[in-house]
C-alpha cells in the first residue's frame, strides 16, 4: 500500500551525492515503497538541497528495524557528546 | 501477416495551461486507426516500469502516452529524484493533473493513427487521478488500479495535496473499470464498496474486480507486491474493457 506518511524538516549540514559534496538544507522522511530496496515498504530518508535541483539528494531506503536501530544509534551517540561540542559553530 | 512493429520515444506535449511537458509515446506502426490510452504513472514517478507498461499497450494495438507529471518540478532529473522532489512539495495538484491529462488526450486524438477514442489508466496514486480525469474530461473509458483516496479522508498530517473525490461521481464521463486487491488498505475493500455504491447511485456504467490474495500494487512486476494471478487476470479484464470501449 501507499502509506503517504511523510515528515519534512529543514536541516544544516553536508551530504555526498552523485556529483560530490554539497550543502544540505532539507530532509524528507517517509514510509513507503522503495525504489531499490527489495521490500514492499521501507523507511526512506532524502537529504536535499532543493535550490541545487532534484539531483542534489542523498537517499537511503531502510527496513523498519534498521531505521529504528539507526535512529537509536544517532540519539545515543549525541547523548554521549558534551553539550558544548553540540553548539552550532560560528560561520 | 500483420506487422507487430512498434515505436517508442520521448515527446513533448502541451500540458496544463499550455506548459511544455515531457511524455513517453508508444505506438504500433501498422494497421487501422486505433484507440489511445493515457497512462498515469504512480507516485514513484515516470519510471522504467511505467514506460514498460506504456509499451505493453502499444504491443496490444493501442496508441499509448505517459505524461511525466513531474516535468515542471524536476526537469531532466532521474525519475526517483523527480519523485522525491514532487513528494517533498506535496505532490501535483488535482487541477494540474487534469490539465496534463487533457493535453495528453488531445495529443492522442490529433495523432495520425487515432480513431478519436481515448481512455485513461492509472496505478496507485494514478488510479485516483484516472478517476479524477474521467470526472473532469470527456473520455471514452477509464481504469482505476487500486487508487487510494477516491473515497476516504487522508490521515492527519497527510503531505499530498489530495482529498476524497467520490463526490465527483455524477460527473463521470465514461465507463469505469476498477481493479483492486482484497488485502489492500489504501483503498480498503470498504472504500471500494463505498465507491461502488456511489457509482450505482449515479447510474454509471462500471465493473469492479477485487482479487483475493493480492494487496496494493499487484501489477508491479518489479516489486514484492507483484501477484501474477491477479495481474494476469487484471490484464485480461483491461483488454476486454478497452476492446469494447476503444474500438473504432
Amino acid at each position: 500500500m501507499c502509506t503517504y506518511q511523510t515528515t519534512t524538516l529543514t536541516i544544516e549540514g553536508s551530504g555526498k551525492g552523485a556529483e560530490g559534496w554539497f550543502r544540505l538544507t532539507d530532509a524528507t522522511v517517509y514510509f513507503d515503497h522503495p525504489v531499490h530496496a527489495p521490500a514492499a515498504h521501507t523507511l526512506n530518508i532524502d537529504l536535499l538541497n532543493p535550490a541545487r535541483g532534484a539531483g542534489a539528494r542523498v537517499a537511503v531506503e531502510l527496513d523498519a528495524g534498521a531505521a529504528l536501530a539507526l535512529a537509536h544509534a544517532i540519539i545515543e551517540t549525541l547523548e554521549r557528546v558534551p553539550e558544548e561540542l553540540k553548539a552550532t559553530p560560528a560561520p | 501477416m500483420t506487422s507487430d512493429a512498434m515505436r517508442a520515444e520521448t515527446v513533448t506535449i502541451d500540458g496544463n495551461e499550455g506548459d511544455a511537458i515531457e511524455a513517453y509515446l508508444a505506438q504500433p506502426l501498422a494497421g487501422d486507426p486505433i484507440g489511445g490510452v493515457v497512462v498515469i504513472h504512480h507516485l514513484p514517478g515516470y519510471d522504467e516500469a511505467t514506460k514498460e507498461i506504456t509499451r505493453k499497450f502499444a504491443a496490444h494495438g493501442y496508441l499509448a502516452l505517459c505524461p511525466n507529471l513531474y516535468s515542471r518540478e524536476a526537469p531532466g532529473a532521474s525519475p526517483d529524484d523527480a519523485a522525491a522532489t514532487a513528494r517533498a512539495q506535496g505532490g501535483v495538484s488535482d487541477a494540474q493533473l487534469v490539465g496534463d491529462v487533457a493535453g495528453a488526450a488531445a495529443f492522442l486524438r490529433s495523432h495520425a493513427s487515432s480513431n478519436g477514442k481515448v481512455a485513461t489508466i492509472g496505478y496507485c496514486s494514478g488510479g485516483r487521478q484516472s478517476f479524477l480525469a474521467a470526472c473532469s474530461l470527456d473520455l471514452d473509458a477509464a481504469v482505476d488500479c487500486y487508487g487510494a483516496f477516491v473515497v476516504g479522508t487522508p490521515p492527519e498530517g497527510f503531505p499530498l495535496s489530495v482529498g476524497p473525490i467520490v463526490h465527483l461521481t455524477p460527473d463521470l464521463s465514461c465507463p469505469l473499470l476498477g481493479l483492486f486487491g482484497a488485502e489492500d488498505q489504501y483503498p480498503s475493500p470498504e472504500q471500494v464498496d463505498e465507491l461502488e455504491q456511489a457509482l450505482q447511485a449515479a447510474d454509471k456504467e462500471f465493473e469492479f474486480h477485487t482479487f483475493e490474495g493480492a494487496g496494493h500494487a499487484f501489477f508491479a512486476v518489479n516489486r514484492p507486491s507483484y501477484r501474477p494471478e491477479a495481474a494476469n487476470e487484471g490484464w485480461e479484464r483491461i483488454w476486454e474493457f478497452f476492446g469494447r470501449h476503444l474500438a473504432g
